[in-house]
């Protein structure tokens, strides 16, 4: 297999963790050059050989400051075409999910979205990933020259591979772009995504009022900074939490070490949607709830006294 | 304002997927078909864009089989003025072959946004609506959760991870739109009569089979018969030791 380019991806200068993933992912079907967009030296790149890149690069451009969608797909996609790589490699984030595409179509070929697993075989790439909202498995092959694949997020857990990941910083000359991030509204300080949280507490239907969520809410605080809190859509559609935070198939596919349901019956379409987590907690009244056939641990009761007391005794584990 | 929307038919999102008996797609026997729930939007921030400037047009484009039909009827009920069906039997799975039948049928329309979905619930591609920018040479912005256009300028926010970005764009662009962009509305008995009468023009496709072939469809694996810790706050102890030690995810 000749070499894979890794793109990884920075904000302020410093690389996002979500790179190691694309790193190690790459790892899995050659060597890998991982490449990154930046207006300058990227804080972290260097760390990107400890997990397996033959090579860094850091493409550098002044309109890379801020994710640049037209640039970075101009600079990715004419590095890809130098180098005779076997395939390209994004992660599945909002910003991968975003370029890919526009690389893969600069390349004339098609993308392989949100992968779970790949693999080279025999000089071809093979590659899993969850379709309908992850209710059925797709198994491809891809013939495409190069393969052009994205990772989603938390499912290639970083391994440590020392390679020499020497250094390059190559200044890219890029067309100027039309579409221009402006700014990034930051969310509430210290926010997860859903869909990168190592940890995931969604509520339901069965917080009976939007303000009720105060009980996730405290539950996530007290895994300090580890747990995101998501949705179902039932009160998504009631406009109790915002779309981001929504689990399932019109919302996010999520993977966390852990998650916990609570107040949600299980939808077959939320069910999809976290299915793939490592391990699953329900918490719920009615103990015939759907999720219970999913969780790998329930608690039957009012989540109103389960979850403050969960809660207490988590505090005491990271007090 | 001239407005192309790329829509899609699919499966139900409360469908139960089965695997047909080549193993390499579902069987679609008794499954209900839907308008992709991402296009709904793009349907109705189009027709909220014509209704705002008095003036235009919002043709629906889609690329599918004749069953199709139906899920275009509904796009055309909800207020689209005209239709175009790329008809073909099979999706492949490789998006570019998709995008560049579609950006084909875009290329002289003339239009001033072209919206699509963020993505299809049944392959989840993700990846068409950029991909017909790029072959169109139009600004393209995906996954657009709020929008202001001004004249020929436009400001989209799209939801990042810890944020939203807010990103500026000239028209014609090409959109691919959020949950969230607004309410899409129903369609009214009226719509639905008057979308009996819509022009729906149907153009036989054949695609390429593209660089991506289905190996194998496959349900995912079961998860392994989960425990009942027990009832109420009491049984809270135990979870906890039992998410420490036995799960080791504490």
């Amino acid at each position: 297999m000749s070499a894979i380019l890794a793109v990884c991806e920075q904000r302020d200068g410093t690389l996002r963790k979500v790179s190691h993933e694309v790193v190690t992912g790459a790892r899995r079907i050659g060597e890998v050059e991982a490449v990154v967009c930046a207006a300058g030296p990227v804080q972290g790149a260097d760390q990107l050989g400890r997990f397996g890149a033959d090579k860094v690069v850091t493409l550098t451009n002044a309109a890379f400051a801020k994710y640049s969608p037209e640039g970075c797909a101009q600079a990715i996609a004419e590095r890809a075409k130098t180098g005779g790589y076997g395939a390209v490699v994004f992660a599945a984030s909002a910003t991968g999910k975003d370029l890919a595409p526009r690389v893969a179509a600069k390349l004339g070929v098609g993308l392989v979205a949100d992968c779970t697993d790949i693999a080279a075989e025999g000089g071809t790439i093979l590659a899993t990933r969850p379709v309908y909202a992850g209710k059925a498995l797709l198994k491809v092959k891809v013939a495409t020259k190069p393969a052009v694949l994205s990772l989603r997020p938390n499912v290639f857990t970083p391994v440590e591979r020392p390679k020499a990941g020497g250094a390059e910083t190559i200044a890219v000359n890029v067309a100027a772009g039309r579409v221009v991030v402006r700014e990034i509204k930051a969310a509430e300080a210290g926010a997860l995504d859903v869909a990168e949280a190592q940890i995931v507490i969604s509520g339901g239907r069965g917080l009976k009022e939007p303000a009720n969520f105060k009980v996730i809410e405290e539950l996530a605080r007290a895994f300090g900074g580890q747990a995101a809190v998501g949705a179902s859509r039932a009160v998504v559609d009631a406009g109790w939490r915002a779309h981001a935070d929504q689990v399932g198939q019109t919302g996010k596919t999520v993977s966390p070490t852990l998650y916990i349901a609570v107040g949600i019956s299980g939808a077959i379409q939320h069910l999809a949607g976290m299915r793939t987590s490592k391990v699953i907690v329900a918490i719920n009244k009615d103990k015939d709830a759907p999720i219970f056939k999913i969780a790998d641990y329930g608690v039957v009761g009012d989540l109103f006294e389960v979850v403050p007391k969960l809660t207490e005794e988590i505090k005491k584990l990271h007090g | 304002m001239k407005i192309a929307v790329c829509i899609k038919r699919v499966p139900d999102s409360e469908t139960r997927v089965k695997i047909g008996s080549d193993g390499k797609r579902i069987d679609e026997a008794g499954v209900k078909f839907v308008l992709n729930p991402y296009d709904e939007f793009a349907v109705e921030e189009a027709l909220q864009r014509k209704e705002k400037a008095a003036a235009g047009e919002v043709a629906v484009i889609c690329l599918g089989p004749a069953a199709a039909q139906e899920t275009i009827r509904t796009a055309l009920a909800m207020g689209a003025d005209r239709a175009v069906l790329l008809q073909t039997d099979a999706i492949p799975a490789d998006g570019f072959v998709t995008a560049q039948a579609l950006a084909a049928e875009l290329k002289t329309g003339g239009w001033d946004l072209i919206l699509f979905g963020k993505m299809a619930i049944d392959d989840y591609n993700q990846q068409v609506g950029p991909m017909v920018a790029e072959l169109l040479g139009l600004p393209c912005v995906t996954a657009v959760a709020h929008l202001e256009i001004d004249g020929t300028k436009g400001v989209a926010e799209r939801e990042i991870e810890g944020g939203i970005e807010v990103v500026e764009f000239p028209l014609p662009a090409v959109l691919t739109v959020d949950k969230g962009l607004n309410e899409p509305r129903y369609p009214a008995l009226k719509g639905i009569m008057a979308a009996k009468k819509k022009p729906l023009e149907v153009k036989p496709v054949q695609l390429p089979a593209g660089g991506i072939e289905v190996v194998a469809l496959t349900p995912p694996p079961e998860r392994k018969e989960g425990k009942i810790v027990g009832e109420g706050a009491g049984a809270v102890a135990e979870l906890v030791r039992l998410l420490r030690e036995e799960a080791k995810v504490l």
